[in-house]
């Protein structure tokens, strides 16, 4: 008989410890699959607007953390970069993080704002926003992420009135209309506002002291070398990005600055090891319960390696079998979380790879270590 | 029976433990199995019955004489070419030792496995009509009784034509009926196609199908 058939009907013959077994397997997946899914939509939400933007380099202060923790540097640096000639335009960008007071609950939440040229509104490429480009350009307006948390209100049914007033920071401006964009793990919700109603909102900020400088370069140019050139020629208070660059940049802080990354990698580590754990009892226990049959069938002459193939193959057929109902439910599952923490969940193929490939090295690591009990399969004891 | 025996030892010694703690279990056997013999084992417990068998079987790394079967001199065969030998060896043991996951049928071709893929179902069904199981080939042994059970065990050390069969109280769990229909099936086995048996059992009342008893006492042949 095959290893893989004698796995097979071993590893189903007691149907409720198969079963179990199963869905220990699955648990563990489902476990690392909702870690991962976590730490991605973290990263994901954290550099979209990173992503998103059409700038090809980026000028920022060098004790930057991330979008929500900039710290502004002078926007002479910005006009230093046009003066090269492969500079097409440039374009400050403000940002920081104020208090919302929700217009039906008085309640206060942070939003983050940032402070645009009304003029270069396509740099951002955030849905919805190149629509309301007028009404951006009105003083004392502000336009709201439709994405954001309920917590800021429902400024939709709000809006179907007409704009409406929100005070902001303490001061009060109008909500004049919706992009869309997303929430980030920093940010419950977000604000877009022209320059000029961003100094107001902050009156103790400067204009010259802006967050983010956005380069656009005209086509055909190396954007690297470009970059380089810029950064050997501006003061080392800034640091100079691509836009690759920046997307790292800011995942790195998620990553490593903040404990954010480390506990979702931990719990990817558990999930690991919760299923590593329950494969190799179920292994450990499937192989005590039948040493003297592997002894018997070692005395007729089969050799230690068909054992090994059979516990290879239990190992094979659990990891599959537990990850497939579990890659079902977190297709369902990530919905459900994403509408409860309105931040993208996206259960992509490197995703499916990933998971499948830590559930097949779970199972045949449990499969090795459990491997270690066969040497006790001795024929010799047979004869009592 | 034929000339070349199936089984020849000679000044076979072996102990367990070294120092103050050796015991000697076989202490200058000789004994010769021909083909086409049945020979009945007998002796009271610790006589060494056991580890003379696992020595003829190839389980158990012989320590000082010499032990030839079925042409393989034992002392110097390598671990690979024992694993090779056992496969010419139908062995019985008193447990029966069936995967329970598997069919009665399952159970038997599982002694094919290795060698012998050209061994067909049906070749299983005819041995379990010859034990008296052949309405229970498609059943799980879970589902048998103890009796049963061994006799698919006896089955499965037949079905692939063993040279040699080494069993050990093959019949404890039989009925008396039972018992004696397996010993005329060894017995049949072992005279019509020139094989040999070395079969350890204490019942005396199935002397009669043995050629031959040899009885061990304190590690040496006492025949």
């Amino acid at each position: 008989m095959p290893a893989f058939l004698l796995a097979w009907k071993q590893l189903t013959f007691e149907k409720m410890r198969f079963f179990t077994a199963i869905f220990g397997v699955a648990f563990a997946c489902i476990l690392i699959f909702m870690q991962l899914g976590f730490k991605d939509a973290l990263f994901d939400s954290a550099t979209l607007l990173q992503r998103t933007m059409k700038g090809d380099i980026y000028i920022l202060h060098k004790q930057s953390e991330a979008l929500w923790r900039m710290r502004p540097f002078s926007e002479q640096r910005l006009y230093q970069a046009l003066s090269f000639p492969e500079v097409a335009d440039v374009t400050p960008m403000y940002s920081a993080q104020i208090p919302w007071k929700n217009p039906q609950t008085g309640q206060n939440r942070t939003a983050l704002v940032l402070g645009i040229d009304p003029a270069k509104v396509d740099v951002y490429a955030i849905k919805g926003l190149k629509e309301l480009e007028k009404e951006l350009q009105k003083t004392d307006t502000v336009i709201f992420d439709q994405y954001s948390r309920p917590e800021f209100g429902d400024v939709k049914s709000l809006l179907e009135k007409g704009p409406f007033p929100v005070e902001i920071g303490g001061i009060k401006l109008d909500v004049a209309g919706m992009f869309q964009f997303g929430i980030t793990f920093s940010a419950d919700g977000n604000l877009v506002v022209n320059d000029t109603t961003f100094l107001r909102m902050f009156p103790n900020r400067a204009r010259e002291g802006i967050d983010l400088g956005i380069i656009m370069v005209k086509p055909g140019t190396d954007i690297i070398a470009l970059k380089n050139k810029i950064e050997a020629a501006l003061p080392t208070d800034v640091s100079v990005m691509t836009q690759a660059e920046y997307v790292t940049y800011e995942k790195a802080y998620w990553q490593n600055i903040t404990p954010i990354g480390y506990i979702f990698n931990l719990g990817v580590i558990l999930g690991f090891v919760v299923g590593l754990v329950i494969v190799y009892q179920i292994l450990f226990t499937d192989i005590t319960n039948h040493l003297t049959e592997y002894a018997t069938l070692k005395a007729i002459g089969y050799p230690p390696s068909y054992f090994f193939y059979v516990v290879f193959w239990s190992s094979l057929f659990l990891a599959t079998l537990g990850f497939l109902p579990a890659l079902m439910v977190c297709l369902g599952l990530y919905q459900v979380v994403e509408s409860a923490i309105f931040i993208a969940m996206n259960l992509n193929a490197g995703k499916i790879i990933m998971v499948s490939s830590l559930t097949l090295t779970m199972c045949f690591v449990s499969g090795l270590i459990a491997t270690r009990k066969l040497r006790q399969a001795d024929p010799v004891e047979l004869f009592v | 029976m034929t000339g070349t025996p199936t089984i020849s030892v000679k000044n076979l010694f072996h102990a367990y433990g070294t120092g103050e703690g050796r015991r000697d279990v076989l202490k200058d056997v000789h004994l010769n199995v021909a083909g086409g013999e049945m020979v009945i084992l007998s002796g009271p417990s610790g006589s060494g019955k056991t580890t003379l068998l696992t020595l003829l079987g190839a389980l158990r790394t012989p320590q000082r004489g010499q032990i030839r079967v079925l042409g393989e001199d034992l002392m110097t065969t390598p671990q690979e070419k024992s694993m090779i030998l056992r496969r010419r060896i139908g062995f019985i043991f008193q447990q029966h030792n069936l995967l329970k996951f598997l069919s009665s049928q399952e159970n038997i071709l599982m002694a094919m496995g290795h060698d012998r893929p050209d061994v067909t179902k049906q070749e299983a069904l005819t041995l379990l009509d010859q034990v008296g199981l052949s309405d229970k080939a498609n059943n799980n042994v879970s589902e048998l009784s103890v009796g049963q059970k061994q006799r698919v065990s006896i089955a499965r050390a037949l079905v692939h034509n063993p040279d040699l069969i080494l069993a050990d109280e093959p019949t404890a769990s039989l009925d008396w009926q039972s018992a004696q229909d397996m010993m005329a099936l060894f017995r049949e086995k072992i005279k019509t196609e020139g094989k040999s048996a070395l079969i350890v059992s204490h019942d005396n009342r199935l002397f009669n199908y043995a050629d031959r008893t040899v009885r061990i006492l304190d590690g040496g042949i006492a025949e």
